[in-house]
């Protein structure tokens, strides 16, 4: 649990960060967005204190941060960038070690910890373990980045801008990992983005900020059928909302009783790609098989057209 | 079969030609004041030697000119060099009178042409063959090596500068000790002083500007001005200072030197200290700052590892500078190699200075290949991050 309260950042006469309230509950994923200059990635340094506030406090676990010395608290919150932050002159294995290493744990440990996470990140111990970041491509550098971040097994994780580098297939396939990783730890990530549908993918909350301040804090789909704002709206885009709306949700909730043609779908497919699927074979519904393989019934054009539908 | 020409190697050809037919070999005198007589290369050798020496600086001059494999270029050259070498001291007993203790032999600017031309054919098949830096600092110790045993082999004693060092071993090994305390002490002192206030510059933003700025104004001062500037406060600690006297600190002699050295190397060290902190990867900082370093670690483990190239790459400067500035120490009665240049000078007896000016270069020459290998070795390609 993350509880910020009152916060503001002001450099000079500048006020980057006004007043800003949030809490996040334990193991979710909230996004951060907005544009650039928005105060997101500010508020994400105050968290761990790479950014002292001007007032307010924020609390971790009912704790206020400020009750520790700054790098302490930093080695129980894990902290990945944009351009991963790599140390070029250590290995990957030495990376990953950086923080379990500052804490004191002994070698077996650590060295069983960075084998686990190499693993988890679909990357060989042994092949990748004694390479120098430069040797490898820019997905992996990327999960060596959010590896060495998760390698004191902190509660929650920071990302800023964590996949702005990577291609769209790979930072794709990067989310998909992420989201899977955060099952698996049950990490609490507040993660700062642009990048509306990144957002829109990745979280359980968004907060949106816009000159400072937060203007909404809401689900994905509160915050599609509720726009706070001209700007949320803007930011969402008016000619996405229908399709956002489907991608949010999976065919297992959208599942009719009856049959169908043709090939299926599975049901944890998300509506939006069912709606694709529809579109492009020209058919008017598909048999929707559950995760064991059985059909458990049919997703429809007309029912999705019905649940994408915004408040009238 | 089609020959193809090698560009440098028709200019080292020219060179060497000129240097071997025209331009004499030794120059003889009767004593070390007088003016010389020139000796072609048939005069003052043996004819044995004339004909092995002008054999090898041939085919040397073949190799050169067409186009051919780099070892064969340096193996052909170091012959001849080792030839040339030989050949001088065997000139020396040739042209000395027998029982002519006054009699002086010495090269002339033909051999200095020729082992300029030969040397440059050297270093460029040298450099062609892109040796890793063990390979190369192997190599300066193999010459070093040569030269070491062609000195103790008394092959060279009959040569002028050799004569000139018999009168006065005992002070050469003191004033080469000076030489080299001097440049590396001052060194020392100028990296246990310049690398912290480098960092301090780095953090401190403000400092950085007004520090660079006075260590800037500090190199443009001539060095005999710096060590004139020297004298009164430094003669002023030494009468008032308890103490400073006994340790050696006066208006005039090495403590001026060193302090002046000293203040020299202070800029190349500071600004590449500065440099190389601004060269690391602010991903990197960021980094380590945000996953808990405190500011000690991130310096010791992440910034300095990452400007350590950098920073020696300064120290060389230093080095180097500093054994070439040393010499003028002895100006003020700092000693070192400046001392033999000084009274050759004084003296118009060139071999004296050759006496100091030869170590002098040795000295920085080797400084500089052994810092290169250096440099390049704590410089890996992992510096370079390749973008995502």
């Amino acid at each position: 649990m993350i509880e910020i309260e009152g916060i503001t950042k002001r450099y000079g006469e500048t006020t980057v960060v006004r007043d800003v309230s949030l809490t996040i509950a334990p193991r979710t994923v909230t996004v951060i967005v907005g544009t650039s200059g928005s105060g997101k990635t500010t508020l994400l340094r105050m968290i761990n204190r790479l950014v002292e506030p001007t007032s307010g406090t924020i609390k971790l676990d009912g704790e206020d941060n400020r009750s520790l010395p700054d790098y302490e608290l930093r080695r129980r919150i894990g902290y990945a960038i944009q351009g991963h932050g790599l140390f070029p002159h250590r290995t990957v294995a030495q990376n990953i070690a950086t923080v379990p290493t500052l804490l004191g744990w002994d070698g077996a440990r650590i060295e069983a910890k960075v084998t686990e996470l190499l693993t988890l990140f679909q990357l060989d111990p042994v092949a990748f373990g004694p390479r120098y970041p430069h040797e490898l491509s820019g997905g992996q550098q990327q999960r060596v980045g959010v590896a060495r971040a998760l390698a004191a097994e902190p509660k929650v994780l920071l990302m800023d801008e964590p996949f702005g580098a990577l291609d769209p297939i790979i930072r794709a396939k990067a989310q998909d990992d992420l989201l899977a990783i955060q099952k698996h730890f049950e990490t609490t990530i507040v993660l700062v983005t642009h990048d509306m549908e990144e957002a829109f993918h990745l979280a359980d909350r968004i907060a949106v900020m816009d000159k400072g301040e937060v203007v909404q804090y809401a689900t994905p789909a509160e915050m599609l059928v509720k726009p706070a704002t001209a700007f949320v709206e803007s930011l969402i885009g008016a000619g996405e909302r229908p399709f956002r709306l489907l991608a949010i949700e999976t065919v297992a909730d959208a599942v009719e009783p009856g049959a169908a043609e043709g090939e299926a779908i599975a049901s944890a497919a998300t509506q939006r790609e069912a709606l694709s699927t529809l579109l492009w074979t020209g058919r008017k519904a598909l048999p929707v098989i559950g995760p064991d393989g059985a059909l458990i019934g049919k997703v429809s054009l007309d029912g999705l057209v019905q649940r994408a539908a915004g408040p009238t | 079969m089609q020959f193809r020409v090698d560009k440098l190697g028709v200019i080292i050809a020219a060179l060497a030609a000129y240097g071997a037919l025209l331009a004499p070999f030794a120059t003889f005198r009767a004593n070390r004041i007088v003016a010389g007589e020139a000796r072609s290369i048939g005069e003052a050798l043996p004819s044995a030697w004339t004909v092995v020496v002008l054999l090898l600086v041939t085919a040397t001059v073949v190799v050169a000119v067409l186009k051919t494999p780099s070892r064969l270029r340096l193996g052909t050259a170091f012959a001849a060099i080792a030839a040339l070498a030989l050949g001088i001291g065997a000139a020396a007993g040739h042209l000395t009178p027998p029982e002519n203790a006054y009699a002086r032999v010495s090269p002339a600017s033909g051999f200095w042409i020729l082992l300029f031309a030969l040397g440059l054919l050297a270093a460029d098949a040298l450099t062609r063959l892109r040796p890793s830096p063990l390979v190369r600092v192997l190599f300066l110790s193999a010459v070093l090596g040569f030269i070491a045993a062609v000195l103790t082999s008394g092959t060279w004693d009959g040569l002028s500068l050799l004569k000139e060092y018999a009168s006065r071993a005992d002070t050469f090994w003191a004033e080469a000790g000076k030489h080299v305390t001097l440049a590396l002490g001052s060194l020392a002192a100028a990296t246990i002083v310049g690398i912290p206030l480098g960092i301090l510059c780095h953090r401190v933003a403000r400092l950085r500007d007004g520090l660079l700025g006075v260590l800037n104004a500090i190199q443009t001062i001539p060095s005999i001005a710096l060590f004139g500037i020297l004298i009164a406060p430094l003669g002023w600690i030494a009468v008032h200072v308890p103490g400073a006297a006994a340790i050696g600190i006066r208006g005039i002699g090495t403590a001026p030197a060193f302090v002046a050295l000293f203040l020299y190397s202070l800029l190349p060290v500071v600004a590449n200290t500065v440099v190389g902190l601004a060269g690391v990867p602010r991903e990197a900082n960021d980094a380590a700052r945000g996953i808990g370093m405190t500011d000690f670690q991130r310096l010791v483990g992440i910034e300095f590892p990452l400007a350590f190239p950098v920073i020696l790459t300064g120290i060389r400067i230093v080095l180097v500078q500093n054994i070439g500035l040393a010499t003028i120490a002895a100006l003020i009665g700092g000693g070192g190699f400046g001392v033999f240049v000084f009274q050759g000078v004084g003296q118009t007896a060139m071999d004296l200075v050759l006496l100091g000016a030869v170590p002098t270069v040795l000295l920085a020459f080797t400084a500089a290949i052994v810092l290169d290998a250096l440099i390049e070795t704590a410089t890996p390609n992992r510096n370079r991050v390749q973008s995502a």
